[in-house]
């Protein structure tokens, strides 16, 4: 480049462009005819698809410069999303012609999503129909406003005025319903070239644009710099000395120094250095959509799925929010039933517990009193995860707060996430634990040191069972032999803390809200950050008890001891025990187990 | 962020999300231009090092330049390299006289079949990009074939928004295609923004011809050009071209739909 400066070249402002609408309206022959008129066609394509036809006995169409597939040009039908490079004077596009059939949702869906700007065709013709609402509906759950309408087979009308306006007037009304500003309407005939890259003199009526110019009049998706910082974690790697944290930032910048905090752990640490191999200098900023690895100044436990952000502008964390989702799957999408979602590196089962409204999308009428969503429709519902997941809202960073549902093995819905509430007691406390672990003062002394010393980790251990299954004996024996082992270990009883730290709750085993519990967490709490190995016991211990917690007593491991065979919440940990009447013997199968956890290291144990 | 950057930060989150899905993966390197850039961007999505074998499939009938360039960057780079090849088939006499497709789908569908095979390979990552020929437009980032090694391209798994197929059955195996949506003028322009060592073929001899895309000998045809170096190669890309990249290459040509059904079968 010259000191003066050169004209940026074409290619780096190449636009995703996707073509959409109902099935025969035309979209490949406009894309045909886009590459032909702008002279983008290698020497010899028109030629090769002309033998074809003959071959074939068939009239030449535009289309099948774009069919590549044996099955499409026979059955005159595009059946995947298929990708082309063309050019106008201003830029380059690429432009995705995705399929109109019903049956190929999917492949609309594949196609649109990557795009920055629709062309949705309607055939004036036939006017609106199902397809032509369907992905007008689509597009918006996608997130694409940017979206022009192309009537097309204006011929075919006697490049009438009024067949336009009709159409014009009854797909803005649809529009505005959906909440998309539709730049355009341009009246065309793709076959025959009317309107594409040069006005024509059939519709003296219509003042512009073509499509060509209409294009060039696009915007490139801006660069997602000025939002929060969000950096879903891909994965850890540690090829050499150095631990590199890999992702990409999906908003926002980082720098090196900044501190950062991981959600949903809650875990902190200092950005040391932004990695990066054959690059003139090392990096000190990296911004969004680049691929960046960093390390840290602390070891701290970080892994894919964990989003890594700014101190002062932290991500939702919770299990339940509200959703918009358009569904592919051959099965249906049904109340109850075990999906996993992606939500950017984070992978955990779901399920749809409240179906708000199933709406049939080519219509948009309301399915009503329906708990499931069949394929090619689409639903405002609420999801809840099994474990906690870190998210924005659609509407803030869109690259976080969207989603896709596996069913087996295969993506089958797609999700923006639209309103989240924390109305439930564990979001609540949820909230109260982050701010909790931000304004902790930690001590001097390492959890590691602390370990090194006393020969374990911190772990809390909850005994649990049928009441006379023999918990309270096996808890004190187990509390006594880790003594004797030179191990701390504190049996922490409920009824102690309720008698003192819990003596102002009028009735703390049918408090509400779980407080008692609560109480008992943050007593925990205390002595797992001072190095204890904490036993409890109770037979209250409902299943949202013990989830609070474990959420109380995070990052500390939780083990459960389940003294037959009762299964309650999700510890982390969990050793089944037929029984407990013979306390020594259990408690030495606990202590077997704890040493197999690496729980219980054994003293000048070496981290 | 230019161009080239964007195409760059996509194919390490890809390779990246490869890497971490797939616990058994290959990646293929012909030699050529293409897969030589993604052995490239494998080291920069991973600092520097090439965790992932690279699987050469060997015809035999490679214009003898290429196993040299191959051996030599192999060494240079610390790169595992893993040569198959369908003896039998070669033991038996294959070669392209057999009819074109007969011989491409024996020596590398089958071959590349083998040792998919032995190593027990489920992820394999290859450089096809959408702008080469009709059939790979309508390619997806991670594409399932089945235990057949072949492609259903009429129903294809949905893919938005960068996540991707990672689960699979059984006896099934997903291709991975990091560079689908670079076009040949992007890979020409990143090789000489990134000054990636690529083998000499690609440039025109004093007689004027050059490879514009590299195969077996017999098969593969050079293209007129005064081209000498990367730039001149950039340039000319630039300037032309409405010849197709893949005009030298005798089996896309053997008929109309050669190539479709070569692909449907496994070939790559």
């Amino acid at each position: 480049m010259g000191d003066n400066g050169s004209a940026p070249e074409l290619s780096s402002r190449l636009l995703r462009l996707v073509i959409v609408g109902h099935v025969d309206h035309g979209k490949s022959t406009l894309v045909g005819r886009l590459l032909s008129d702008t002279g983008t066609l290698p020497d010899g394509k028109l030629d090769f698809i002309r033998d074809i036809c003959k071959q074939q006995g068939k009239e030449f169409e535009f289309a099948f410069l774009l069919d590549a597939l044996e099955e499409e040009q026979e059955q005159g039908i595009t059946i995947d999303t298929s990708q082309i490079f063309f050019h106008t004077a201003q830029r380059k596009y690429v432009i995705i012609d995705a399929p109109g059939h019903k049956e190929f949702l999917k492949n609309m869906v594949t196609g649109a999503a990557d795009a920055e700007a629709a062309l949705l065709l309607i055939d004036a013709k036939e006017g609106v129909q199902e397809q032509s609402r369907r992905h007008g509906y689509i597009l918006k759950l996608l997130g694409l406003t940017q979206v022009a309408v192309v009537i097309n087979k204006m011929d075919l009308v006697g490049y009438d005025e009024k067949v336009y306006s009709k159409i014009k007037t009854e797909y803005t009304a649809f529009l505005d319903s959906l909440g998309i500003e539709a730049r355009k309407f341009i009246p065309v005939s793709a076959k025959l070239g009317v309107n594409i890259a040069a006005m024509k003199d059939e519709m003296p009526w219509y003042k512009g644009p073509t499509v060509l110019s209409m294009l060039d009049q696009f915007e490139k998706k801006p660069p997602q710099d000025h939002l929060p910082f969000r950096f879903p974690v891909q994965d850890v790697y540690k090829f050499d000395e150095r631990r590199i944290i890999a992702g990409r930032v999906e908003s926002g910048k980082l720098k090196t120094g900044d501190r950062v905090i991981f959600s949903p752990s809650n875990k902190q640490a200092v950005v040391k250095s932004i990695e990066a191999w054959s690059v003139p200098e090392q990096p000190s900023v990296a911004t969004s959509s680049e691929s960046i690895g960093f390390t840290l100044d602390e070891q701290i436990f970080v892994e894919r799925g964990d989003v890594c952000t700014l101190m002062d502008q932290l991500p939702i964390v919770s299990t339940t929010f509200d959703a918009n989702v358009f569904w592919m799957g051959k099965r249906n999408l049904e109340k109850g039933r075990k999906f996993v979602i992606k939500l950017n590196t984070q992978e955990v089962e779901c399920e749809v517990v409240e179906f708000k409204k199933a709406i049939d999308a080519s219509t948009l009428e309301t399915l009503s009193n329906q708990d499931y969503i069949a394929k090619n429709d689409v639903a405002e519902l609420t999801l809840r995860t099994r474990n906690p997941v870190a998210f924005d809202l659609f509407g803030s960073i869109a690259n976080t707060g969207r989603f896709v549902l596996v069913d087996e093995f295969d993506v089958c819905g797609g999700g923006i996430i639209t309103t989240y509430t924390p109305t439930t007691k564990s979001d609540k406390l949820r909230d109260e634990v982050r701010t909790r672990d931000f304004n902790w003062i930690k001590s001097e002394i390492k959890p590691d040191e602390r370990a090194y010393r006393n020969g374990h980790r911190a772990a809390l251990i909850l005994v649990t069972g049928d009441p006379g299954t023999g918990k309270g004996p096996l808890a004190r024996t187990l509390e006594h032999s880790l003594f004797q082992n030179n191990f701390q270990s504190y049996l922490l009883d409920r009824r102690n803390v309720n008698l003192g730290v819990g003596a102002d709750l009028s009735d703390p085993k049918n408090s509400g809200e779980g407080e008692s519990a609560r109480r008992l967490g943050e007593v925990a709490k205390l002595f797992l950050d001072a190095g204890h190995v904490v036993i409890s016991t109770s037979n209250a211990f409902h299943q949202e008890d013990q989830a609070d917690l474990r959420l109380l007593a995070n990052p500390y491991q939780v083990v459960e001891i389940q003294v037959g065979n009762q299964s309650s919440g999700e510890p982390d940990l969990v050793l089944s025990l037929d029984e407990a009447q013979n306390a020594k013997e259990a408690s030495l199968k606990i202590q077997n187990f704890l040493k197999e956890k690496k729980i219980l290291l054994g003293h000048n144990y070496s981290i | 962020m230019d161009h080239l950057d964007e195409l760059e930060n996509q194919s390490i989150f890809i390779l990246r999300e490869a890497y971490k899905n797939f616990k058994n993966l290959a990646m293929l390197w012909s030699i050529g231009k293409d897969s030589t850039i993604l052995v490239w961007l494998a080291r920069k999505a991973f600092f520097g090092h090439c965790p992932i074998p690279l699987v050469h499939i060997d015809t035999t009938y490679k214009i003898p330049a290429m196993i040299e360039y191959r051996d030599r960057v192999a060494k240079e780079w610390g790169l595992n390299l893993v040569v198959g090849k369908n003896q039998k088939a070669l033991d038996e006499g294959m070669n392209h006289e057999k009819g074109r497709m007969v011989c491409c789908e024996a020596l590398k569908t089958n071959g590349l079949q083998c040792i998919m095979e032995e190593h027990g390979y489920t992820g394999l990552i290859l450089g096809i990009r959408r702008d080469e020929e009709g059939t790979r437009a309508k390619e997806r980032y991670f594409s399932p074939r089945d235990k057949n090694f072949e492609w259903n391209f009429k129903d294809q798994p949905p893919e938005l928004w960068d996540q991707y197929k990672t689960s699979f059955a059984d006896d099934t195996h997903i291709r991975i295609h990091p560079i689908l949506h670079w076009t040949e003028l992007n890979v020409w322009e990143y090789i000489q923004r990134e000054k990636i060592p690529i083998i000499d073929l690609y440039f025109a001899t004093p007689e004027g011809k050059r490879y514009r895309s590299l195969g077996c000998a017999p098969c593969t045809g050079t293209i007129d050009s005064t081209a000498k170096n990367v730039d001149e190669i950039v340039e000319e890309l630039k300037n032309n071209t409405t010849t197709s990249e893949r005009s030298g290459r005798a089996q896309d040509q053997e008929n109309t739909y050669a190539m479709q059904k070569l692909r449907a079968r496994g070939y790559m």
